[in-house]
């Protein structure tokens, strides 16, 4: 590979290129789309299933035509996913089969049968069976642009489904139950949910192959799941993904022929998906860590204030100013967080500093204040209406004055019936 | 001759299969053991290019890690960042297996696996393997000893370990409560599924091997309502699968091992119709 | 006086971030009947497994007998609901109530007749003898509790946590039971039971926790199960607990005592 290759890709000037570039990518956004909706339901390992069992019906359709004729291999592929999730479902009714070995007993009888008529035609010598085992793990550099057009048509319609649907689609993945009860025909839209999955598997094995092509379903949901909890925007973020994927497969398969595509599009899918579970705010696991952190230096900044109001309050002296000891004294601390909040706090001016020696600012002293009512209010709260002992609450106070915000202040002041004093008479500072 | 050692050694390899899916069904974790068997691929690899040979002690130890790591993986994965359990699984073993079909690829002139043999296995050239040489003697290959070695093991320690198997598949709460750790034979079954696999795969390829943890045994489930026979009965299920699908292949040409896989379907699709008619008999009888 | 047999101290666990169980604070009298009642997920199932050490709590501590209950799981007899089982496990009714015997075993000792025979005896008791060989998927659910029983029977331990033993049970069955347990007391034993039915706490329980994510009243059934603490316990004042305990799950609030 080298710099003209990329070029050539990229300059979308070599027409059979730019088909196998449009293929995958609306192959990508289409199986991406779909495998949300299954991702919500929990069911994100029958895609696996189904996609394993398509098999049997590519190497029926291609016996019977003869030849990749796509409008076969796809009408047979419908047909044995449809049968195979059929199986599935039926065995789970009528036997103790739980779902785990439902999945597993399809799967694998499907893909056997599969791998047997495969072999059957790849012994028989067929000079149009090579195409068929890239059915294994995806060759799209093979698709030519009479296959664009069917697969390019079928995933269009696939897509307008969605979208006609979205709302339904949502609900049945969402809340089948609340579905059920306001009327809907939940077991048709189930049904047409089902039926656009495995079309879209069916069409989705020409990138990726049958054996990967769960991947194609699970993991853009999974990895746009942790940038939103919105369902269209979920969607739109899967498809995107999808549809980079399936460029970088194009690409790859350019590059490296006699590669097959499919492994590389997953690991493009799996890469975008990682980067989603470690960076996504709110939900990504670094941003988990980062929340922690913030939290830790919330309470401690908010401790240290504390402090600094417990120590002026008998006196009601406010403005005296503090060496760091003086500070410990009063509360332990160890230096390291002592000096890293109160540096923080000098920041957000609510302390200031003079030669070592800090004083409360006017916001500073109000957050002390408000933080010592709180924590005095809530050891209220606890012994006054959940009848835990008065020398049990403060280290439940000590942790919850932290979390309750203003709105729930006013609650519960309010609910208290604004009370003079704490279980230890000692004063509650109102404003 | 042949074909006796390639019996001998896919019988032996079904067995030990058999035994463990049985725990594997019932604890519901049939496709964490279809994941693991798809993700130890990478950890095989590179034990393979360490070693330089196939048949080697670190590709069988690399891939029980991977096993393990894929399962670890599994688990930080739906704790630490909620999700889905089932898309933990699919994403964690889709990448690994990618990138291990990957790796196939680009050593392929290092290693002689290619993309159909990791799909099919070799049976067939097991019997073309060199045979193991213990004391002047010939004995049989190195896959079948493999294999041998494998049945004891998961033999010795479901029989070793037959109560706290017991109570952590059947009851886990309880199993915790009377001081066992669930999670540590979870673990150990889930390490013991990768060494089976591995070695199964050798024979008969990544994607076959759950056929072999999961078809036997299922029937067996619907016929028998006692443990050991359910295990019993999967191995018989299992022989009789792979004696029907050797000859099955030869006649028909096709790869050995989907056409015992396909026996093996055919089986279970037999006892289920089998437990479908009694049903409605018992059900005629009753009123 | 002894240490008593189960003290938990300022406990609080949560479930998916969220507090459940908010500083409960009690200790148990041995030697009784005792029921823990309380609005659906207000933490009932948790404070059995956080006793039983299958919950790690945010803060605060248990002790069972003066120690972690580590040191004596064996004497602790746990019965979990009937539904977190897989009733189509390939067993028998007696292997069940041979489980019992497990705690007693070294790691790789054997079932003995001797255990079989305990585990009969334990079936007698509860009417399952009959049914011993009985795959557990052809029990009924009142079948399927007594074998629970039997199990834990069968353990002979001295303390028994039972986690809603009475839910799809048939009233006779119920009755046994109850009349069972009342027997288990009167030898010395205690047993918690987590329980749902209101009509039959006062003839069943000698001792009652009432518990709404916080411990709402505690002490002898005749001094403690009146209107004012029912009042509290299911319409609760423990509403703002429960908005908190909001916004704790919604900003992943450390939760973290003492």
């Amino acid at each position: 590979m080298d710099l003209q290759d990329i070029t050539t890709f990229f300059s979308f000037s070599n027409h059979s290129l730019n088909v196998v570039i449009l293929g995958t990518v609306l192959l990508g956004i289409t199986t991406a789309v779909v495998g949300c909706f299954s991702f919500l339901q929990k069911r994100a390992l029958i895609g696996d299933a189904i996609s394993h069992s398509i098999l049997p019906g590519v190497c029926v359709g291609f016996m019977l035509s003869g030849s990749k004729n796509p409008v076969y291999l796809i009408s047979f592929s419908v047909l044995s996913g449809l049968l195979s999730v059929y199986f599935m479902d039926f065995i789970k009714r009528k036997s103790k089969l739980k779902n785990d070995t439902a999945l597993a007993v399809t799967l694998t009888f499907f893909f056997g049968v599969g791998l047997m008529l495969l072999s059957v035609i790849q012994n028989s010598g067929n000079a149009a069976q090579s195409g068929v085992d890239q059915f294994l793990f995806g060759q799209a550099a093979a698709m030519l642009e009479s296959d664009l057009i069917i697969y390019g048509t079928v995933c269009l319609i696939t897509l307008s489904i969605v979208i006609i649907f979205f709302k339904a689609f949502s609900l049945v993945s969402f809340d089948v139950n609340f579905g059920k009860s306001i009327g809907l025909p939940v077991r048709l839209y189930q049904f047409l949910l089902t039926t656009i999955t495995v079309i879209a598997v069916a069409v989705g094995i020409q990138t990726v192959g049958v054996v990967l092509m769960a991947a194609m379903l699970i993991t853009p949901a999974s990895g746009a799941r942790f940038w939103t909890n919105n369902m269209r925007k979920m969607v739109l973020i899967a498809g995107v993904f999808g549809g980079l994927s399936g460029v970088f497969g194009a690409f790859i398969s350019f590059i490296l022929p006699n590669m097959p595509t499919g492994p590389w599009v997953i690991v493009c899918l799996s890469a975008l998906t990682t980067i989603s579970i470690l960076f996504a705010p709110n939900r990504g696991i670094l941003y988990g860590i980062k929340t922690k952190k913030n939290w830790n230096d919330k309470l401690n900044k908010e401790n240290i204030l504390k402090a600094f109001y417990h120590i002026g309050e008998p006196e009601q002296d406010f403005e005296k100013s503090l060496s760091q000891n003086d500070v410990i004294f009063k509360r332990y601390f160890t230096s390291k967080q002592l000096s890293r909040g109160l540096k923080q706090l000098k920041k957000e001016n609510k302390l200031t500093e003079i030669n070592g020696k800090w004083t409360l600012t006017l916001s500073g002293l109000k957050e002390g204040k408000r933080l010592a009512k709180i924590h005095r209010l809530w050891e209220i709260y606890l012994t006054k209406y959940l009848n835990i002992a008065p020398d049990h609450v403060h280290d439940d106070a000590e942790s919850i004055e932290h979390v309750i915000t203003p709105e729930l202040e006013k609650e519960l002041e309010k609910m208290l019936g604004y009370p003079e004093k704490d279980p230890h008479e000692k004063e509650i500072p109102y404003e | 001759m042949d074909a006796f050692v390639i019996l001998f050694t896919v019988i032996l390899l079904a067995s030990a299969n058999g035994v463990l899916g049985t725990y594997l069904v019932l604890r519901k974790s049939v496709m964490i053991g279809d994941a693991i068997s798809h993700a130890v691929l990478p950890g095989l690899i590179i034990g393979f290019l360490i070693s330089g040979s196939k048949n080697s002690f670190p590709m069988l130890i690399s891939a029980a890690i991977s096993g393990v790591l894929t399962t670890l993986l599994i688990q930080y994965l739906n704790r630490k960042s909620n999700l889905p359990k089932d898309a933990s699984i699919g994403f964690v073993f889709t990448t690994l297996f990618a990138i291990g079909i990957i790796m196939v690829s680009v050593y392929a002139d290092n290693i002689d696996i290619d993309a159909d043999c990791v799909l099919h296995g070799e049976l067939g050239f097991i019997a073309l393997e060199q045979n193991l040489m213990i004391g002047g003697m010939e004995l049989f290959p190195l896959s079948s000893l493999n294999a041998l070695v494998t049945l004891i093991i998961v033999l010795l320690f479901t029989i070793l370990f037959k109560r706290q198997l017991f109570v952590t598949t059947f009851d886990p709460q309880y199993a915790n409560a009377i001081g066992m750790n669930p999670i540590k034979w979870d673990n150990a079954l889930m390490a013991l599924t990768s060494l089976v696999t591995v070695v199964s795969f050798e024979a008969v390829g990544a994607i076959l091997v759950i056929a072999f943890l999961v078809l036997p045994v299922a029937a067996a489930y619907l016929l028998t309502t006692k443990l050991k026979n359910m295990m019993i009965l999967s191995v018989v299920f299992s022989m009789l699968a792979c004696v029907i699908g050797y000859y099955l292949s030869q006649a028909l040409n096709t790869s050995i091992s989907s056409a015992i896989v396909t026996s093996m379907g055919v089986l279970f699709c037999l006892s289920f119709i089998f437990v479908l008619l009694n049903k409605r008999r018992v059900t005629y009888e009753g009123s | 006086m002894g240490k008593p047999i189960v003290e938990v101290h300022d406990l609080t666990v949560s479930y998916d971030k969220k507090p459940v169980l908010w500083d409960i604070d009690f200790e148990l009298p041995s030697g009784q009947l005792i029921g823990i009642i309380g609005p659906n997920g207000a933490g009932k199932s948790t404070l059995l497994k956080t006793i039983m050490g299958l919950v790690e709590p945010n803060s605060g501590f248990v002790k069972t007998w003066g120690e972690k209950i580590e040191s004596f799981k064996k004497r602790i007899a746990y019965v979990p609901q009937r539904e977190s089982v897989d009733w189509d496990f390939p067993a028998s009714v007696l292997d069940i109530a041979v489980m019992g015997r497990y705690s007693h075993k070294g790691v790789f000792a054997r079932i003995n007749n001797d255990d079989r025979d305990k585990a009969f005896e334990s079936l007698k008791k509860v009417r399952m003898h009959d049914f011993s060989n009985r795959q557990i998927s052809q029990l009924s659910g009142g079948q399927q509790q007594r074998t629970f029983l039997a199990r834990a029977l069968t353990q002979d331990a001295d303390l028994y946590l039972m986690d809603e033993p009475f839910a799809g049970v048939d009233i006779t069955t119920e009755k046994e039971i109850i009349s069972l347990l009342k027997e288990l007391v009167s030898k010395g034993k205690t047993i918690v039971v987590v329980h749902h039915d209101l009509q039959t706490v006062n003839d069943y329980f000698d001792h009652i926790l009432m518990i709404n994510t916080a411990l709402v009243a505690e002490g002898p059934t005749s001094e403690v199960f009146n209107e004012t603490n029912l009042k509290d316990t299911y319409q609760g004042k423990v509403s703002f607990l429960n908005t908190i305990g909001d916004v704790i799950k919604e900003q992943n609030f450390p939760v973290r005592k003492g």
